[in-house]
């Protein structure tokens, strides 16, 4: 037989060692999945509440709501209303929460809530139709003031930009111009900046913000200026001349549709309060998976029982790792291969000096009935058989007497996979009968110690978590297996056996 | 006892556990052929056909019922020995050496009544010693008469010769003794003594007892600097041709030597133990490597012995 080439052999572990980390990164990004476990995110929740007084028929109430505001995710919306018929319309790019119902008297109380997550990353989306400068006419003698405060603006500025800053700081009042107070004493600031730019041919509208602060009620919507550059809506502060969105500022309304429309009642009242919340950013990515539609590469979806049972086989990876680097780089016997990390399952569960207590005593009175068993002569088969039923009534007993006595952690030896113990019982006493106590006592402590070790490793509460959210790092594991039995080296352990050859160097 | 650096390890050749499994048992020993070797049965008859002596077999014990067989067949037995066909490493043997009166004498002279012996057959057929107790076949074997030169060195048990056949020439061998420790078995692990042999000349070099390095046999006394075993070259040539029987291309090879029948096959195994290379004081991987290297293999068992004891000689 001629030797292989490994090199495809080590390609194909780097590719799939490769895969499962870049799959992770991926997901981390992309979902937000946290690499560690209690990270936390802040979320707002904002509360639009509109009173108004029912005037006896049938009532529609329409809010303008935020339509993919820059800054911010949605992740969830809800209404709170008695009674009312509740949808969300998308109307020529708006979005608009409407309430319906007949035959309503009296005060009313509509309430909108939405959830946000706060992400630099998102902009507003593009407008589909490019937007352009309305008609605006002007009459004397304002038009020529508008002119030529324009003009000046225009000396001073380069693009659409820089035209609205300067036309914001020249309108402001204390600049002292004769133009400047004549316009502004006759109508409403922001319609006039917005009528003005439009007129000079830059489209521009008014938007409507929120300064998001902790535990607030009643807050106000604050006025915003927008212009389109013809790529996108610029967003300016009126009265600073500021430009962009500040971090905590949410655009609750973008466009000219109106914040609040009710047919069939009188003296409508919007008000706004809102709450930052933290929520574990594993529970966030859990629920924006649902929505980008990646979640079929995660166990999210999944009903919660069969979610409880990948969290443990997911660990089991873990396990064989453990008794893989245990076997073949350090050499520890253990009884029975993959023993250990069963034992490690049910430690987990029982946690670990309860779970050795339980785990010794069952075997220890084990080995003791086994003793009598063998000195039946029974044929194997039905040895093992009555070995498992025997294992039971230990079970059974110990979780009793536990439970009189006191101890609730008794109950936990029904965590013990029986056959594996029955097994381990039969092994361990031909193993006594055969090699002698020495060998029994050196195996047992090996698997035992093996066990420790993969349940140290399992019970990490990052192990759970990544193995858990990042299933696919478990390529990585499977890489570093496939590696181990590519190992050719000397274990620790024959450091030690092979010590004797000193003397032949 | 201290640790021993990996760097001098590999400065000696020492084949280690992974690398025998992976470079020599994974490459060289064919999956299939493992039954072959596995079960003591097949082996028997395989090697039969290359010419490779057994000790006689007497009865193959195969389903419950067949037990009462054995009380007429063993009747006018003297020594026989019941196995296992798929133990391993020597599990669940039965040694008797004589009778006395309707009573069996076991090689460790405990006397056993004739229904000691069928419950041990009742539990071999019931696979106790067979790997994950799959249920087995026991066979009853002649008893092999060491040669008195051989025996004298051996507390009780029979003294068997275990040779190391790479790609069927025969690479290194030690001559294995029962100890008291070892309870008459002639497993190393166990507390055997383990006599390395010289592949050129069939003399024996160092003594290991549980890994140390040992000059005189612990119960017998007996100086094991200047073991020379008879017809060494018909023993080698005999654990070459076991090459051509099974196809396993790194095997060890258990040979016995009876008073009256010469040199005879114990067992085959396809995965041999790493403690040879102690009892030889030296590392079998320059030897295998020397073997992978040969640009013509030699194609006859005699020839591949020859080559073997020339090129691996010590003094």
């Amino acid at each position: 037989m001629s030797t292989r080439s490994r090199t495809p052999f080590y390609i194909a572990i780097f590719l799939i060692i490769a895969t499962g980390i870049s799959l992770a990164v991926w997901r981390h990004i992309e979902l937000g999945i946290p690499w560690l476990t209690g990270e936390q995110r802040p979320v707002w929740m904002v509360e639009a509440r509109v009173d108004f007084d029912a005037s006896g028929g049938s009532v529609t109430a329409a809010l303008n709501v935020p339509d993919q505001p820059p800054g911010f995710h949605t992740l969830s919306e809800q209404a709170a209303s008695p009674g009312y018929g509740f949808s969300i319309l998308e109307q020529s790019g708006m979005r608009r929460a409407e309430w319906t119902k007949r035959d309503v008297t009296g005060p009313q109380t509509l309430y909108y809530k939405v959830q946000l997550i706060p992400d630099p990353d998102v902009r507003s989306l593009p407008a589909k139709v490019k937007p352009v400068a309305r008609t605006v006419f002007w009459e004397e003698p304002e038009a020529t003031a508008v002119r030529e405060i324009l003009e000046q603006a225009k000396q001073r500025s380069s693009n659409p930009q820089s035209m609205t800053r300067e036309l914001i700081r020249l309108m402001q009042p204390d600049t002292g111009a004769q133009n400047t107070t004549l316009l502004i004493a006759g109508e409403n600031y922001l319609d006039l900046l917005v009528d003005m730019l439009n007129f000079s041919g830059i489209p521009a509208r008014a938007a409507d913000g929120l300064k998001l602060e902790d535990a607030r009620r009643r807050q106000p919507l604050l006025p915003f200026l927008q212009i389109h550059t013809g790529e996108q809506w610029l967003t300016f502060d009126p009265r600073t001349a500021e430009q962009g969105v500040p971090e905590d500022l949410l655009l609750w309304r973008q466009g000219s549709a109106s914040l609040l429309d009710v047919v069939g009642g009188a003296n409508s009242e919007i008000s706004f309060s809102m709450l930052r919340q933290t929520i574990p950013a594993i529970q966030l990515a859990a629920m924006q998976s649902e929505e980008t539609g990646l979640g079929f590469l995660s166990f999210y979806e999944l009903p919660i029982e069969e979610q409880s049972m990948f969290r443990m086989l997911l660990l089991l990876p873990l396990g064989a790792l453990v008794v893989a680097f245990m076997r073949m780089l350090i050499g520890i016997r253990t009884s029975g291969t993959f023993m250990p990390v069963l034992i490690a399952v049910a430690f987990v569960q029982t946690t670990l000096i309860p779970g050795l207590v339980a785990f010794l005593s069952v075997v220890a009175i084990g080995l003791l009935m086994r003793s009598y068993l063998s000195s039946l002569n029974l044929l194997l088969v039905s040895r093992i058989s009555a070995l498992i039923i025997l294992v039971i009534f230990i079970t059974a007993g110990l979780s009793v007497v536990g439970y009189q006595m006191g101890f609730n952690t008794g109950m936990t030896v029904t965590f013990f996979p029986m056959v594996i113990i029955a097994w381990t019982i039969e092994r361990m006493s031909i193993l006594w009968e055969e090699e002698g106590a020495r060998e029994v006592l050196r195996q047992g402590t090996g698997s035992l110690f093996v066990a420790i070790c993969a349940y140290l490793l399992m019970s990490a509460p990052l192990a759970g978590h990544l193995t858990f959210n990042f299933p696919e790092l478990h390529l990585v594991i499977l890489g570093l297996i496939l590696l181990m039995g590519n190992y050719t080296g000397y274990k620790l352990s024959e450091l030690r056996r092979f010590t004797p050859m000193k003397v032949y160097d | 006892m201290g640790w021993i650096s990996p760097f001098t390890l590999n400065r000696l050749g020492m084949l280690n556990m992974n690398r025998r499994n992976v470079d020599y048992i994974a490459r060289y020993n064919d999956r299939s052929a493992y039954p072959l070797v596995d079960n003591k049965l097949k082996t028997k008859l395989v090697v039969a056909e290359y010419g490779v002596k057994t000790p006689r077999l007497l009865q193959v014990v195969r389903q419950q019922h067949e037990i009462s067989h054995f009380r007429e067949m063993s009747a006018d037995l003297a020594g026989f020995a019941i196995k296992p066909a798929k133990g391993s490493g020597g599990k669940g043997i039965t040694v008797v050496t004589g009778r006395d009166g309707d009573e069996f004498v076991k090689a460790s002279g405990a006397r056993i009544g004739v229904d000691v012996l069928e419950r041990h057959l009742t539990n071999i057929l019931a696979g106790l010693y067979s790997l994950a107790g799959a249920s087995d076949v026991a066979i009853v074997e002649n008893l092999v008469q060491s040669t008195p030169d051989l025996a004298r060195y051996s507390f009780q048990g029979v003294p068997d010769i275990r040779i190391i056949v790479f790609q069927g020439y025969p690479v290194m061998a030690m001559l294995r003794l029962a100890t008291k420790a070892s309870d008459g078995k002639a497993n190393l692990h166990q507390g055997a003594v383990g006599v390395g042999l010289d592949i050129g000349t069939g003399k024996s070099l160092n003594a290991v007892q549980f890994n140390r390095p040992i000059a005189l046999h612990p119960d017998t006394g007996l100086s094991l600097g200047n073991i020379n075993i008879v017809a060494w070259d018909e023993m080698l040539e005999m654990a070459a041709r076991c090459y051509e029987a099974t196809g396993l291309g790194y095997m060890g090879v258990d040979l016995v030597v009876d008073v009256d029948e010469g040199p005879l096959l114990l067992e085959l195994n396809a995965r041999p133990g790493l403690a040879i290379q102690m009892a030889n004081g030296c590392g079998l991987l320059p030897r295998l490597r020397t073997i992978e290297n040969l640009k013509r293999p030699h194609f006859t068992p005699g020839d591949r012995a020859r080559f073997a004891m020339e090129e691996f000689r010590k003094q």
